[in-house]
């Protein structure tokens, strides 16, 4: 049994660790307004970097910190470069979808390099501990703490005395100011990337060395962590990434001293959900500041959606509809069920990010609940299992919009990142909440699907209850836009200021599109688990909510026919031409940077 | 047909009260103080023109007003109900609207849909004001569009038409254009437009002729006299002093968030501190000197 002197010691060097991953991203918000979700990315890299010297080299510890250090600054600067430079005109949307799609690029690069198995990354220090009072303290702790300290130092001095990091500052509190005053702003740009990735690199190999073990996923985690630090502490503001950082590394540690491991993120989320809703400012801002900036149609490209002729849209849905009866093979169907059921989501998501502009990063968790709801009716109460689906459906319009409403006054990227907390959230209930979720075996022999009490049986029939339920959703979805209430989305995420300043209230709208777009979402996952037969926690998971922004931005925004399309070409054509699983996620990463650089509306356009 | 009537009465009723009072209105940012204890009226029916330097704190004041910013002193009034620190969509319910300085119309969205936005706070039929379920009832009326909600729309757009056509050949044919393919002075009109289709009973106008052209300007100095001959209660940020000159009633002048004069537009004109706080620091002798020339 630990002491509670050990879990303070523990939280305060967890602490430390975030706040190396966490300064970075202060930094980098605060020069370019942006959070940096690749972050998490580099994070990997410095810990990949780390193996490679440690294991693969056996390079003494003081060259490893070097060689980490400097070829994740590397990355940054490379990522600052070519990823984000050239994005700096376009709309406020290109460089956060960028920085997600770089992020999906590294990780899946590190994965195919290492493979995706956890590796050992020893410390290369003397496992000994020192007695403090009631706990004790090892020479890997005092290094962490070292590191942090020294690197908070030299970033002060940075920051404080050289002329490059007055010119940080300068474009920090006013960046066209600075231009006007001669600061080369790309060098700042430069500068900044390249210390916040060196910094994550190095946070990377400690958190390696600390749990000596290092894998692929932990990515996605350090970037969440990374910016529930930045935003508790206040985004841009570097002293507070520091607080806000050692408070989660606490909060992490109480937590699992009371609760047990498997709790551990929830807290983070939790804190992170609370600190948006009642101080989005962050702990230390001053309670009064001038009203945001306006955004006026600066965050979604403009453009006018390509007219698609009905004739045409007529004949792509009759040649869907009849293919079951040409001689094509049952893969081919099953590749478009699964193209429809992603369909659907991307019809909830692209409502949601597009039409009213809330991007959210964890949709999947819409289909978990659906997929839930649906499986745990049909199996333990006996509900048939369309009406199974249908109750998912509504369970998750009704759950999801809940959970997401706190956030509803959040903007741009803090819509990103909460629903990207909620989305792990979900995903950590189910986990936990083994009374009725089944908790991490899962739910299995979930019944198959059936309407009016007949199984479907066979491929052709399930192919036409996918296609015909995706189609009358997006028939549905075409019609609410074309209401008064697709026009209020539209108006709201085109500028949320002027649309309230004539009456549109904006909890109203937003709330009334997770309903809609949550019904989507639930039954496409309804009809997954049932589908699929067995269900837990990971089967819905961040890689699918980014597959579906994908298809979203490939589509256009808001962009039904372009949601629809979009799936069976992100789904359909790595099927086509039998691209290794493996491979996919690393071309998703691509197509939505190719996208986002050269064709930012999409391909049929933003409506 | 009903608030027809209810406007009328109101008006005879308060004929001779100010539809907007400002009492002791206060705004600080910080060491700075935007907005520092202003008081205004203003009668149904009147023009009030609102001038001084860049940074005098004339947004700002919108902002309170229109509930986008909340003061940190006084009280704003609207027919003598207190309404400070509503929220915008409030207000925009009560009837007011207004305009932006830096133009905020809605850029994917059409020309006609921008002025529908205007009316959103009048559609009836598909916004049931049922409490707790109204929002799904306003889905399932949006989707399944019974006889009614088709009228209401369509009735709306023929009244938006209408609006449109007061802008001559300006925003008529562009009427399925996206806002953004616009010119920056038919922006300013949608925006005019949009605050018309709400019907309101105080318009606030944030310099509606920026960047606008000598032939356009005097366009848009016609529409704001039209709307003040139909009655309309306006409250106006303008920075061209003939036309303030020509349409206020009465003027006010601001400076460093202080109210420095109030009157008719002559005497406000030959004020001393108005021209110290002009000729001071708001403008620069050249361009003093321009004006000089060009008048």
């Amino acid at each position: 049994m630990s002491s509670w002197l050990d879990y303070t010691i523990n939280g305060l060097i967890l602490g430390n660790v975030y706040a190396l991953v966490a300064v970075g991203l202060a930094l980098i918000f605060g020069v370019s307004r942006l959070i940096n979700f690749a972050q998490g990315s580099i994070y990997l890299v410095g810990a990949y970097v780390g193996w490679v010297a440690v294991v693969a080299l056996r390079t003494p510890l003081f060259v490893t910190i070097v060689l980490v250090a400097a070829i994740a600054a590397l990355v940054g600067l490379i990522i600052e470069r070519f990823g984000l430079r050239p994005l700096q005109n376009s709309v406020r949307i290109a460089p956060l979808l960028a920085t997600i799609g770089i992020s999906f690029v590294l990780d899946q690069i590190v994965m195919l390099t290492f493979s995706p198995n956890p590796r050992a990354l020893p410390s290369q220090l003397p496992d000994i501990r020192f007695q403090i009072g009631t706990g004790t303290i090892g020479p890997l702790d005092i290094l962490i703490a070292c590191i942090g300290i020294t690197s908070a130092l030299l970033l002060f001095v940075f920051l404080r005395y050289s002329k490059l990091g007055w010119a940080v500052r300068a474009t920090a509190q006013d960046r066209d100011a600075a231009m006007q005053m001669g600061v080369d702003v790309n060098r700042v740009n430069q500068a900044v990337f390249g210390i916040a990735a060196a910094l994550g690199g190095l946070s990377g190999m400690l958190v390696g060395m600390y749990y000596n073990q290092i894998d692929t996923a932990m990515s996605l985690h350090a970037t969440l962590k990374g910016v529930v630090a930045e935003v508790v502490g206040g985004a841009g503001n570097v002293p507070g990434a520091v607080v806000g950082s050692l408070l989660l590394g606490l909060v992490e540690s109480y937590g699992v001293a009371v609760f047990g491991t498997s709790y551990r993120n929830l807290f983070a989320f939790l804190l992170l959900i609370v600190v948006l809703v009642f101080r989005p400012n962050g702990l230390f801002a001053s309670a009064k500041q001038a009203p945001p900036e306006p955004l006026t149609g600066t965050f979604i490209a403009p453009s006018r959606p390509v007219h698609i002729p009905r004739w045409a849209l007529l004949v792509a849905f009759a040649a869907f509809a009849l293919l079951p009866f040409l001689p094509v093979s049952s893969y081919v169907l099953q590749t478009l069920i699964n193209a429809w059921l992603f369909a659907m989501l991307a019809l909830s998501l692209t409502l949601v990010a597009g039409t009213i502009g809330l991007v959210s990063l964890g949709h999947a968790a819409l289909l978990a609940i659906g997929a839930y709801t649906s499986a745990l009716l049909s199996l333990d109460f006996s509900v048939p299992v369309s009406m199974s689906i249908i109750c998912g459906g509504l369970m998750s319009a009704a759950l999801g919009t809940l959970l997401i409403s706190p956030s509803f006054r959040l903007r741009g990227h803090y819509v990103s990142i909460a629903t990207l907390a909620i989305g792990e959230i979900i995903s950590l209930v189910i986990l936990n909440w083994e009374t009725v979720t089944h908790g991490p075996i899962g739910v299995s022999g979930i019944p198959p699907l059936s309407l009016f009490g007949f199984e479907l049986v066979g491929v052709a029939s399930i192919y036409w209850f996918s296609f015909a339920v995706m189609v009358l959703l997006a028939l549905l979805q075409v019609r609410l836009l074309g209401s008064h209430i697709g026009r209020s989305f539209r108006a709201i995420r085109d500028d949320d200021v002027a649309a309230r300043a004539y009456g549109l209230s904006l909890n109203r709208y937003k709330a009334l599109a997770f309903i809609f777009g949550g019904f989507a979402a639930g039954v496409s996952g309804g009809i997954a688990a049932h589908l699929y037969s067995y269900i837990n926690h990971e089967t819905f998971n961040t890689q699918q909510s980014i597959l579906a922004l994908t298809i979203v931005i490939l589509g256009g925004l808001g962009n039904v026919a372009g949601a629809i399309a979009g799936s069976v070409a992100l789904v359909g054509l790595p099927e086509v031409f039998r691209i290794a699983a493996e491979y996919r996620i690393l071309i998703y990463g691509i197509v939505l940077l190719l996208l986002v650089r050269f064709r930012p509306q999409g391909l049929l356009g933003t409506i | 047909m009903g608030a027809e009537i209810e406007k009328s009465t109101n008006a005879a009723v308060v004929r001779h009260a100010s539809l907007l009072s400002l009492r002791g209105l206060t705004r600080r940012f910080g060491g700075l103080t935007a907005v520092d204890d202003i008081d205004l009226d203003l009668a149904e029916g009147e023009l009030v023109s609102i001038i001084g330097p860049n940074g005098a704190g004339k947004t700002t004041l919108f902002n309170l007003v229109t509930g986008l910013d909340r003061p940190d002193g006084g009280e704003v009034r609207l027919d003598g109900v207190p309404i400070t620190g509503f929220s915008p969509e409030k207000l925009a319910g009560r009837g007011v609207a207004r305009t932006f300085q830096l133009g905020r119309v809605f850029g994917n969205l059409s020309v006609m849909e921008n002025v529908l936005i205007g009316a959103h706070t009048r559609l009836r039929a598909v916004k049931p004001a049922t409490p707790l379920i109204g929002p799904l009832l306003e889905l399932g009326l949006a989707l399944l569009r019974p006889a009614a909600v088709r009228a209401e729309e369509e009735q709306l757009r023929e009244e938006v038409r209408g609006i449109l056509a007061r802008f001559g050949e300006r925003l008529l044919p562009r009427i399925d254009q996206p806002a953004y393919s616009l010119s920056y002075a038919n922006r300013r009109r949608v925006e005019i437009a949009r605050a018309l289709a709400l019907k309101p009973r105080l318009l606030l106008l944030d310099e509606p002729t920026a960047g606008m052209n000598p032939t356009e300007t005097t366009e848009m100095q016609g529409l704001v006299a039209e709307l003040k001959a139909g009655g309309l209660t306006i409250l106006l940020i303008e920075h061209k002093l003939d036309m303030v000159m020509r349409l206020s009633d009465r003027v006010i002048v601001m400076d460093e968030g202080k109210k420095i004069a109030e009157g008719a537009g002559e005497d406000v004109r030959n004020d001393a501190r108005v021209i110290e706080a002009y000729l001071g620091h708001g403008l620069s002798q050249p361009a003093a000197a321009a004006r000089e020339t060009a008048a």
